[in-house]
């Protein structure tokens, strides 16, 4: 396996590009020691961001990093976009909301696959979600 | 330790295929629900228990099992969801509770005890909350009046406008208004704090005791009957009024009704009348059947024994909220 840099991005345009992001995230946590199911949680996090971007927001990027504070491992990963920004975060947040209208995980499944979860979004500027999950 | 116990049921299926073992199995995902594992966990669960088993699986199925996992992922995103939803509900749940409780309390109202008068009551909510009411007052001669109301729709919405109705009923004064005066007023009320599209049909009477009279108004309510103990038989008490809400000034025609011993006014509202047996609505005729069957109890039991039957008739599941309220002349 390449060694993988303590950080890197991965730009989103295209739907291709959601399965570059979600290769580089699994082969991270792989690095990191992950196991398989929180593997495919992060990868299916990632996803979820990088389709976000890919369909409201046109393009962006998801850049990812590697936690290390001594104690514990684990990974971080920011996805950012110039889009038009969530007008009511709150409730994007609330469970059913997105995931009735059969979009995905939504934020809050999101926010369910990791352990840290926040989220900045301004109108006609963008957003930015940045999750984390730690090695147990 | 649950991968423990499973690896251990699997072998044991996997080398008997025995039923007890896919019991087991059956016991094991109770209480791994119960203890809120999600699929992929389970998933996760047994492709260790199998790599444990068979060290040397072959590459082929290894790779399968992970894309399994990977197909569970939003499975168990879904059943984490469910929980959290479940919860909510329950928490929704309770805190109506709270607020049909106080809904009772705020809506109280006492049967007045008067001397010639036998009166029976009841109310009962199709969900939680009531959007009926009904409301007796008492004055210093023991002439009694009487009002119940019936929000058009059910539920929550209905039983905050209620309370609007018990109020405003408050704030008149307690000496003699007339019903049609009383249903004017209440009028005023509803249209000018109500959004448009509620609507509320309301009943008022007040019984004169030394004259043995009712005088009544209706604001499209479910017409009252009258029961003339004499002839055995029932009559509606028209009464044409256009219900609360819709327009600002209004007045109400007034209507009186005189009583003989034994005779009775029986005031409902279409809970009652709507009543479905099935698909059908139950006939006027057979609420007064009913109501005929128990004539010999007093008025209190009668309004009990009909609301179990009719309870009964709609397998214990009321569509909408059912009052009814009976009021007989004594000796």
């Amino acid at each position: 396996m390449m060694d993988i840099q303590f950080q890197s991005f991965i730009p989103i345009k295209k739907e291709w590009d959601i399965v570059a992001a979600r290769q580089q995230g699994r082969d991270m946590s792989k690095q990191i020691g992950f196991g398989s199911v929180d593997q495919a949680r992060i990868a299916t996090a990632i996803s979820e961001l990088a389709r976000n971007i890919y369909l409201y927001a046109e393009q962006g990027k998801i850049c990812f990093e590697i936690l290390d504070d001594m104690e514990h491992k684990g990974i971080k990963i920011i996805a950012k976009d110039d889009g038009p920004g969530i007008p009511d975060v709150g409730k994007v947040m609330e469970d059913g909301y997105t995931t009735s209208g059969g979009l995905g995980a939504g934020l809050p499944g999101i926010k369910r696959l990791m352990d840290y979860f926040d989220i900045v979004s301004e109108e006609g500027k963008g957003t930015e979600v940045t999750v984390q999950k730690w090695l147990r | 330790m649950a991968l423990e116990k499973y690896k251990n049921l699997l072998k044991q299926y996997l080398e008997t295929e025995d039923e007890a073992a896919l019991y087991r199995a059956d016991q094991f995902s109770k209480k791994s629900l119960m203890d809120d594992i999600s699929p992929d966990e389970i998933l996760q669960i047994h492709i260790d228990a199998m790599l444990d088993l068979y060290p040397d699986l072959s590459k082929d199925m290894r790779l399968s099992l992970d894309f399994l996992l990977e197909t569970m992922i939003s499975y168990g995103i879904a059943h984490q969801e469910f929980r959290v939803l479940r919860e909510k509900q329950l928490e929704l749940k309770s805190e109506i509770e709270v607020a049909a409780n106080m809904q009772s309390t705020l809506l109280n109202t006492n049967i007045p005890e008067v001397e010639g008068l036998d009166i029976g009551a009841i109310s009962i909510a199709a969900n939680q909350m009531s959007g009926d009411y009904y409301h007796f007052i008492k004055d210093q001669e023991d002439n009694v009046g009487i009002g119940v109301a019936d929000v058009i729709g059910k539920g929550i919405p209905a039983a905050l406008c209620m309370s609007m109705i018990k109020y405003a009923l408050d704030s008149f004064p307690a000496n003699r208004l007339n019903p049609k005066t009383i249903l004017r007023l209440l009028n005023r009320v509803v249209e000018r704090n109500v959004e448009p599209g509620m609507f509320i049909t309301m009943f008022y009477g007040f019984y004169n005791k030394n004259e043995n009279c009712l005088q009544y108004a209706s604001a499209g309510h479910e017409p009252g009957l009258f029961y003339n103990a004499k002839t055995d038989s029932f009559e509606t008490l028209e009464a044409k009024g256009i219900v609360l809400g819709v327009e600002d000034s209004i007045s109400y025609n007034q209507f009186t009704k005189c009583l003989s011993v034994g005779d009775m006014i029986i005031l409902l509202t279409d809970g009652v009348t709507e009543c479905r047996k099935g698909d059908q609505f139950i006939e006027t005729d057979e609420i007064l059947q009913v109501i005929k069957e128990y004539l010999h109890l007093p008025a209190q039991d009668i309004v009990e024994n009909v609301y179990r039957h009719f309870e009964r008739v709609q397998d214990f599941d009321l569509r909408d909220d059912f009052t009814l309220i009976i009021l007989r002349r004594k000796e």
